[in-house]
């Protein structure tokens, strides 16, 4: 076991050094002078060549990319050139409004797809399925801005219920706090919820065919304990999978959302730092977000050691 | 006499039951007939847009700015003359008119979605032919999408824009990129069973040259899974277009497309809903159609797929 989660977490190490690559090929591989895309629209010629030699781009690419990855390694992304402010101390700050609606989210999302996903199951091929699968077809469908306008005409707006938009810390109280993450939590939820529900539905059904489940309802098992201990704890694998596979479309949709309500987080530094062309904190953004993708996808991939006892590596 | 083929059909014959035509079997779906009949409606929308009462989606009418929709609005016509035109979609603040600007947005979201997929299946195709194929090329390329695969999608898609700067051209290839290792990692999956398969060894075995063994023998039994995987692209494609141009950072602001109009109606978006809401129809609609059919096609051409999810 202990080999196992080395392997695993040695396995990581060439995943994220290919994004750092990858990250670092896509400014020198543009064409132009990556000093003057960094510099941007404004700078002159001189603080052009202070740029190129402060971040080593006169260097030959090898030597460039070790100090570029030197830099990262220590947690030093630059200094942004719109916000005047290391891009380390830009994200810090915006940390809290992301992070509360990432986990607002994900909680929402699981309590509300897997018992969906459970029933439809459940249930197949009866309305409630067909209505569970035809609701996460629209999910994928319908654009988070799209969902998010529309919760905000009918809930903030006609019916007045929450604040249309905005964003309050939490160690300002925590009814503000939440009366303005309920409407971008559910916006987001809403593909989230799609993903979770149709994988809950898929795995649900395979296991409910197996031998187990005929011989609980044989021994007279309750059905809701047939379908919760029988079966959702052996369908909970890929629905675990699926969960950190899909933060990949929570971090795209947390880009949106956060326009969308006006949040101060991570997102909107995100479109802010594009439309100023501030490339030190887009780097530092893409590099950050992957890592947690790759990061929480390894800490599930090591959770399976302790949730399913069949696993044995 | 006899041949080869006929009794590899006798063979076939025996061990299948004739299975309706693939057309047939997609027909029978009402949902796939559903998407269908919308994709080609939008498709016909983009074709003849001229010719459906629109007026020039740029034409600016300081006049009639943020009407309402349904308001008559009196225009000048190219000859002088006054006309009186319904706004059945209202108008943005600028005074255009938005059920032009929608219809004619249709055209330019399409393309950009067709065109984003066509890129992104063609670089795929010939890398994971490339990398199931020869061994040597297989690690370096997958590891290398393993990394692109670990950065999320919409992520790549802003960060490259915000690169090469927003065109309608930047903004095609930004789509695109996000997209290439899925493609990759499908086609080499393929490569990787196909290229072990008897007729490929006999290929190479009459010194056929590589190049020719791809594409003549092993791509296309990629097709169906690829043509599948496309269409999932396409849909995925017009909505991060959408989703860039809403946030500003996609395709110049006087090209009409339904993300730039939905970005012009944000800032009044309390008072003037329309702005978001007629282009944000016609969106889910035709992402919907596609993910519809999409799905028709992962159950009728690889039913083997359809188990995953």
């Amino acid at each position: 076991m202990l080999a196992f989660i080395a392997r695993r977490l040695l396995a990581t190490i060439p995943v994220l050094a290919m994004v750092a690559v990858f990250v670092f090929l896509m400014l020198r591989l543009t064409p132009g002078d990556p000093a003057a895309i960094i510099a941007g629209d404004n700078a002159n010629s001189q603080q052009v060549a202070e740029i190129r030699s402060k971040l080593g781009l006169d260097q030959p690419l090898l030597s460039q990319f070790a100090i570029w990855s030197a830099r990262i390694l220590r947690g030093d992304f630059g200094e942004s050139f719109f916000f005047k402010k290391t891009v380390t101390d830009l994200i810090v700050q915006r940390l809290e409004p992301t992070l509360a609606l990432a986990i607002a989210t994900i909680l929402l999302s699981v309590l509300v797809a897997v018992p969906l996903g459970v029933i439809a199951a459940y249930r197949h091929e009866s309305w409630i399925d067909r209505g569970v699968m035809a609701l996460s077809v629209f999910g994928f469908s319908v654009p988070v801005f799209v969902i998010g306008y529309l919760l905000i005409y009918v809930f903030a707006i006609e019916l007045g219920w929450l604040p249309v938009q905005g964003y309050r810390p939490i160690a300002g109280g925590f009814g503000p706090f939440i009366e303005r993450l309920i409407l971008p939590a559910c916006t987001l939820s809403v593909i989230y919820i799609a993903l979770i529900a149709r994988i809950t539905r898929a795995s649900m059904l395979e296991v409910m065919n197996e031998d187990y489940i005929r011989t609980a309802r044989a021994k007279g098992l309750g059905e809701a304990t047939i379908l919760i201990r029988h079966g959702l704890r052996t369908a909970a694998i890929p629905i675990v999978t699926v969960i950190g596979i899909g933060i990949a479309l929570l971090i795209g949709g947390v880009v949106v959302t956060e326009s969308v309500y006006g949040i101060p987080g991570i997102g909107r530094l995100t479109v802010d730092a594009v439309l100023a062309r501030d490339y030190p904190t887009i780097q530092a953004v893409v590099l950050l977000f992957s890592f947690v993708y790759v990061l929480v996808n390894l800490a599930i991939d090591l959770a399976y050691v302790f949730l399913d006892p069949r696993i044995r590596y | 006499m006899t041949t080869l083929s006929d009794i590899r059909d006798a063979v076939d014959a025996a061990a299948a039951p004739r299975r309706p035509s693939t057309w047939r079997r997609l027909a029978r779906n009402p949902s796939v007939m559903a998407g269908g009949v919308i994709l080609l409606v939008m498709l016909a929308i983009a074709l003849v847009a001229p010719l459906l009462g629109t007026i020039g989606p740029s034409r600016i009418d300081p006049i009639s700015r943020n009407k309402t929709p349904g308001t008559e609005i009196t225009m000048r016509a190219d000859d002088g003359t006054r006309v009186l035109r319904t706004a059945w979609m209202g108008t943005d603040s600028l005074g255009r008119d938005v059920y032009s600007r929608v219809i004619y947005g249709t055209r330019v979201s399409l393309a950009v979605g067709v065109a984003a997929t066509i890129v992104s299946v063609s670089i795929g195709l010939a890398v994971g032919l490339l990398a199931g194929y020869l061994r040597w090329l297989d690690a370096v390329a997958m590891r290398f999408m393993d990394g692109m695969m670990a950065i999320p999608g919409i992520l790549l898609a802003i960060a490259l824009v915000s690169l090469w700067g927003a065109g309608l051209l930047t903004v095609i290839l930004a789509v695109a990129v996000p997209e290439i290792p899925r493609v990759v990692r499908l086609v080499r999956s393929l490569v990787l069973t196909i290229r072990e398969e008897p007729y490929v060894e006999a290929a190479v075995a009459l010194g056929t040259p590589m190049p020719l063994v791809l594409v003549r023998h092993v791509m296309p039994n990629t097709v169906a899974p690829l043509i599948v995987q496309a269409t999932f692209i396409c849909a995925s494609a017009i909505l991060v277009e959408a989703l860039l141009s809403f946030l500003g950072i996609g395709i110049p602001p006087e090209i009409p497309t339904w993300g730039n109009i939905m970005a012009e109606g944000r800032a009044l978006f309390r008072v003037f809903p329309h702005n978001i809401l007629f282009p944000g129809i016609f969106l889910s609609l035709t992402v919907l159609a596609i993910n519809v059919i999409g799905d028709g096609l992962r159950d009728t051409l690889d039913p083997r797929m359809s188990k995953r999810i």
